[in-house]
């Protein structure tokens, strides 16, 4: 990092849900109100906004932080918009991040929205463009191949993605801004979910939703005072960015060189050799539920081929070694362009001991990771309850 | 601040369609320009960040693509913003500021040609009141215009003479769409095209890219024999609804001015993003220009207007006369959204 530390001292979220009846301004006001009520803080103590969302498309506005600009109170301050894939919201609190660590600014608000009832980002996803291959009826077609072919050389039972989704929806009912909450949820009645595209079922696949999140980050005096002020902060311990080319036929979309090269510099930053001994949580971005055990092998958390044992033993649930998505994760909720930054601050909250019921107990260092496109762009920061 | 300078700098000849290669196509030669430029090797860069909008190449996640122009493996360090270019070179110059990034490259680019521009860009207003009315650019910057003359922040005569200097610079620039020898008599004799803007007031509709690549310290000293050195920069945004605006004054460009401390020194010249003519005599005033200073030796916006580029090629030419020694302390500026909404100041200067 540079020579600025970072602080997280707020972290604001909108229940998310199918249809927030309201405007796109109050949904991304919401959260960064509460964001800004968590870190004791005003509009006007901010000094730079830096919003994120995933395609325009979705809500049919272009560029719409200039509208929005109002909302988020940044008239008459440096406001930033990032545009990164799926990788959006973690692309965007790195920003905010570089604002505080380069010095620029003592306090910035970062925020990320997705309002997907707008339109239908499934078909969004799916224009048909000339020379390129098409997409097939949205994400899910296209990773659904990357998933056999992970099956394929693990040797993984079919019942894995299964178990992922009944953790990650059991997960989403000790978190009340999560937008699904399935009280009755079993693995038979995910195993009997339509299957959508092979062997995705419904059941394993993330929801539409609508709905935002928010940060105030600050300098170390903010973080500091936030301290003393009996609200733990959490200090930003490594931040990076990968990215690979979409078509190019050597690259490996199941375990992808971005993602692998990504964890390992962000890693080295945090000072972490043994990422599985010395990180004690990890929000990753699980939009189907097989790629949490592909993320655990291309994070380095699993040895290659493993990465469904650890889901099969528990390792992953809150009573394991290794709990991952103690919110319910993007399986529970899926606002596109803030699933992201709900990663981020999901860890954060988990070292400054702020995430309730769905809380780990002694939290101290956590891993926030997002990827977007098809698997190409990935976006990762480790935070910790210790300053670095 | 750590000091990081514009040593490369690389655009297309900008024109008003150019339809037989796409994005990647367009982008690739000039990364070999800048590169080459540059004496660099791709892989002695340590940050890539671009500037582009779907809503143009009608596509989600369109920029995933062009990425490949740079050939991004193995994996690199990559960011995109939804604004100009402009503001993809000033995330690229807060990661240099950290220490760790000595050398990135910024690119961006717009093709307008495949759609109605105008009515594109009315997707950019609040979609709950001005946007279901398809309210379109140029209306808007009419209004704006009227509302200046009203006023008397300037006269006609004035946007006038803004045409004739901009498209005699543009003349004598090659990237240039527009250029040519235009008197103030004749262009007032021209027909309004929506009143009170004439067709020559107005930015034209262009395709175009631009790369550039940016340098820290040392690195920029081995690497230009004079770096354009970024010695101040600041971006300010304004209220969306027009109404609650005074739109006869740039509030936000003002404010970047004297965070990016333009007032420090002489201003040898300036390029400003204006896509209509009486919004560069707004910027002049905001800015704090004199009359001494020469405003867009490159013919500016009004003379080539890629969206999501026009603004990083205004850096990029003021770099380049910089490096060239044309001057020594120069302007450079972009903005974004409607009548000048949101605005960056940057302060280039030579060794």
């Amino acid at each position: 990092m540079g020579a600025q530390r970072v602080a997280i001292v707020g972290v604001g979220q909108t229940h998310h849900q199918a249809i927030i009846d309201g405007s796109i301004a109050g949904v991304v006001r919401t959260a960064a109100q509460r964001a800004l009520d968590d870190a004791d803080m005003t509009w006007s103590d901010i000094d730079a906004v830096v919003i994120g969302k995933a395609p325009d498309f979705f809500e049919g506005v272009m560029m719409p932080e200039l509208f929005l600009a109002d909302a988020l109170g940044a008239v008459g301050k440096p406001m930033f918009r990032v545009h990164t894939a799926g990788s959006v919201g973690g692309s965007t609190a790195i920003v905010a991040s570089d604002l505080i660590a380069s010095g620029l600014h003592e306090r910035v608000l970062t925020v990320a929205f997705e309002k997907q009832s707008e339109s239908e980002a499934m078909w969004a996803l799916s224009v048909s463009m000339p020379f390129q291959p098409p997409m097939h009826a949205g994400a899910g077609g296209y990773f659904a191949p990357h998933i056999r072919s992970y099956m394929s050389r693990s040797g993984a039972p079919d019942h894995i993605g299964v178990l992922v989704a009944l953790k990650d929806r059991l997960n989403a009912l000790k978190n009340p801004y999560a937008h699904l909450h399935q009280d009755d949820v079993t693995f038979e009645s995910i195993n009997e979910t339509m299957m959508l595209w092979d062997p995705i079922r419904l059941g394993e696949t993330c929801p539409s939703s609508d709905g935002a999140c928010a940060m105030v980050l600050t300098n170390e005096a903010g973080g500091d005072a936030a301290a003393a002020a009996g609200r733990p902060p959490a200090w930003v311990k490594g931040t990076a960015l990968r990215s690979e080319p979409t078509m190019f036929a050597g690259r490996d979309q199941v375990n992808p060189q971005g993602g692998r090269d990504c964890a390992a510099d962000v890693f080295k930053q945090a000072g972490i050799s043994d990422p599985f001994r010395e990180v004690d949580v990890v929000e990753m971005y699980v939009p189907f539920s097989w790629f949490e055990p592909m993320w655990l092998e291309n994070l380095g958390f699993a040895p290659i081929g493993d990465g469904w044992k650890f889901v099969e033993n528990g390792v992953t649930q809150m009573t394991g070694e290794l709990p991952v998505n103690c919110s319910g994760g993007v399986l529970s909720s899926n606002p596109i362009g803030a699933s992201g930054m709900l990663r981020f601050a999901e860890a954060a909250m988990q070292v400054r001991g702020q995430a309730g019921e769905h809380q780990i107990d002694g939290a101290r260092t956590a891993l926030g990771h997002a990827y977007g496109g098809g698997s190409q762009f990935f976006a990762m920061w480790v935070v910790s309850s210790t300053k670095p | 601040m750590r000091d990081v300078a514009i040593i490369s700098f690389a655009q297309t000849k900008h024109a008003r369609e150019i339809s037989d290669i796409n994005e990647v196509e367009i982008l690739m030669p000039l990364m070999t320009e800048a590169l080459a430029s540059a004496g660099i090797a791709k892989e002695r860069v340590d940050f890539v960040c671009s500037a582009s909008s779907d809503y143009l190449a009608g596509q989600p996640f369109s920029f995933v693509m062009s990425l490949d122009a740079f050939g991004p493996w193995p994996p690199i360090s990559e960011s995109h913003v939804d604004m100009d270019g402009a503001w993809a070179m000033y995330e690229a110059w807060v990661k240099m500021q950290m220490g760790k990034t000595d050398i990135a490259l910024v690119y961006a680019y717009g093709k307008s040609s495949p759609g109605n521009i105008r009515r594109v860009l009315s997707r950019q207003l609040d979609p709950y009141s001005l946007g279901p009315l398809w309210l379109d650019s140029v209306s808007i910057a009419a209004m704006q215009a009227r509302l200046g003359l009203d006023a008397g922040v300037f006269t006609e005569q004035q946007i006038a003479e803004v045409v004739v200097d901009a498209r005699r610079h543009g003349a004598q620039n090659p990237f240039a769409q527009l250029g040519g020898t235009f008197d103030v008599a004749g262009l007032l004799e021209e027909p309004e095209f929506v009143a009170p803007l004439r067709k020559h007031d107005c930015a034209p509709v262009t395709d175009g890219a631009a790369v550039m690549i940016l340098a820290a310290g040392d690195v920029a000293r081995e690497l230009s024999d004079r770096p354009a050195w970024i010695r101040g920069i600041d971006h300010r945004i304004e209220a969306a609804a027009l109404g609650v605006r005074d739109l006869t004054r740039s509030t936000s460009t003002k404010l970047a001015a004297q965070h990016a401390r333009v007032a420090a020194g002489a201003v040898d010249f300036a390029e400003l993003h204006a896509p209509f003519a009486h919004q560069e005599l707004l910027l002049r005033a905001a800015i704090g220009l004199d009359d001494s200073v020469t405003v867009n030796p490159s013919g500016g916006a009004l003379c080539a207007n890629p969206i999501m580029t026009a603004g990083l090629v205004r850096l990029g030419e003021a770099a380049a006369r910089i490096t060239r020694g044309d001057g020594d302390r120069a302007v450079a500026h972009a903005t974004s959204g409607p009548c000048l909404q949101q605005n960056l100041v940057c302060v280039l200067e030579g060794d």
